[in-house]
């Protein structure tokens, strides 16, 4: 049976992991090569590089970084952050990423998916989707993910589009996406588990796979996503940087609760 | 030890190039006849689609080389459906090592997502390419077409249905996962096959 995978996401700068710094002992948490073996050895199934980066330079040192993530990682990685168009995907993919994360610039230009499906295959593509749920009056149970309207946001979560979550999703599906990464703006950073409802109301309604992220607090989010929000795979960077939650115990604790993580 | 990978149009075959080194070996990456039929282990990997790989491979010449080769071949992903006879991706004539052919993932259910993207495991192992294996072991695997049980089957592995995951047939080894991105599992099979 296909496994459920848990992702740890690397924010990068400058070549350097940004967060991190109290991780199992490590004495170099901030390289990011250093970060990444560590959580393969602890049973990550695979890992994201978000570059944070703004400049030029820093995306030359950001592709620089990928080569020498390729030679040194023996697990699959996606990488994002700034990719805009179809020689970005190609560069990345030459230095040896398995799979790009497109966000921005697939909402300004949704063809781009179709393009990069077209040159480099779906498998290649991750949709992430920033999305919140901007009215949640409109629900009688208090539950805003239910009946309340979910709009996607570009640009880092600065600026709503307008654009209906599940509707993108669908799009991005139907033009070649190969999986789709939604992080819950009204879940981020708040430690209460991930936003389960409107996960599986798009697991159950594409025939792509869907990556969980925003809001991962402690195990029992995660065994949450995969049960009830119908996840096939969960991305976290904080709880893991700090240590939180080893992720050798997050595997053990899932499997135990009957979910099907490789050990 | 000469390991030649064969390069052509497939795409992620730099990590094969990176995992080779990571087991201290130093490979040539080449489309050169002369170059592949003088090493000792080829392998022969890829991610891609069949019928514009084939037409590559004819283009070339490269496949009649790789039909010519008497060493061990390791076919991986692509690489491996593009070993058995035929394939249903855009009804594709392969090389035909592997007298089997190559059907599309039929989901059942809503969960059969295609392409099976992710780690999976390997059961019922017999060649000693899966030497020192605790099974189940899971592998990374990526694609929408499979192999279905056949008398080359050397591994196999259930998504949607019982399929091959691997196979075997004189010096032709395939598998359909990706040893270059399975971890330690993976580092392990690599080595196994360039120590045959």
């Amino acid at each position: 049976m296909l496994a459920k995978r848990i992702i740890p996401c690397l924010d990068i700068k400058d070549g350097q992991t940004v967060k991190g710094t109290n991780f199992v002992n490590l004495r170099h948490a901030g390289d990011p090569i250093e970060l990444g073996k560590a959580y393969s050895e602890q049973g990550a199934d695979e890992l994201v590089y978000l570059d944070i980066t703004a400049s030029h330079e820093g995306r030359k040192t950001f592709t620089q970084l990928v080569t020498r993530i390729a030679e040194e990682i023996n697990i699959p990685f996606t990488v994002g952050g700034g990719i805009n168009e179809l020689a970005d995907v190609e560069r990345l993919l030459i230095a040896g990423a398995d799979k790009v994360s497109i966000n921005s610039a697939a909402l300004r230009r949704p063809e781009l998916i179709d393009e990069i499906a077209t040159h480099f295959g779906s498998q290649v593509i991750v949709v992430a989707i920033d999305a919140k749920c901007i009215d949640d009056t409109v629900h009688p149970n208090g539950h805003p993910e239910i009946d309340g309207k979910w709009n996607c946001f570009m640009n880092g979560g600065r600026l709503d589009t307008g654009r209906d979550l599940f509707e993108w999703a669908k799009e991005a599906n139907e033009r070649g996406a190969g999986e789709i990464l939604f992080t819950s703006m009204n879940h981020d950073g708040v430690k209460t588990g991930f936003a389960d409802v409107a996960l599986r109301r798009l697991s159950d309604s594409l025939t792509i796979p869907i990556i969980a992220s925003g809001g991962a607090g402690k195990k029992e989010h995660f065994r949450d996503t995969f049960i009830n929000g119908h996840s096939d795979a969960a991305l976290a960077a904080s709880v893991f940087h700090f240590g939180e939650i080893p992720i050798t115990e997050l595997k053990q604790y899932l499997l135990k609760e009957g979910i099907n993580v490789r050990i | 030890m000469k390991v030649a990978i064969v390069k052509y149009n497939a795409g992620n075959i730099r990590s094969v190039v990176n995992a080779v080194k990571r087991l201290g070996y130093d490979p040539i990456l080449t489309d050169d006849a002369e170059e592949l039929r003088t090493a000792d282990k080829i392998i022969f990997p890829g991610q891609g689609e069949a019928s514009t790989t084939m037409a590559y491979l004819r283009e070339h010449g490269l496949d009649k080389v790789i039909l010519s080769l008497t060493q061990p071949v390791l076919g991986i992903c692509i690489g491996m459906q593009l070993l058995c006879r035929h394939s249903e991706e855009y009804n594709t004539e392969c090389l035909g090592v592997f007298d089997v052919d190559v059907k599309r993932f039929m989901p059942q259910h809503h969960e059969d997502k295609v392409p099976q993207m992710g780690w999976n495991t390997i059961e019922n192992c017999k060649s000693e390419l899966y030497k020192g294996s605790t099974m189940p072991e899971y592998v990374y695997f990526v694609h929408s077409y499979y192999v279905p049980l056949c008398d080359f089957t050397i591994a196999e592995t259930n998504y949607i249905q019982p399929y091959s995951s691997s196979l075997h047939k004189g010096n032709f080894y395939a598998t359909q996962f990706h040893p270059e991105k399975s971890g330690s599992v993976g580092e392990r099979i690599l080595k196994n096959f360039l120590e045959l």
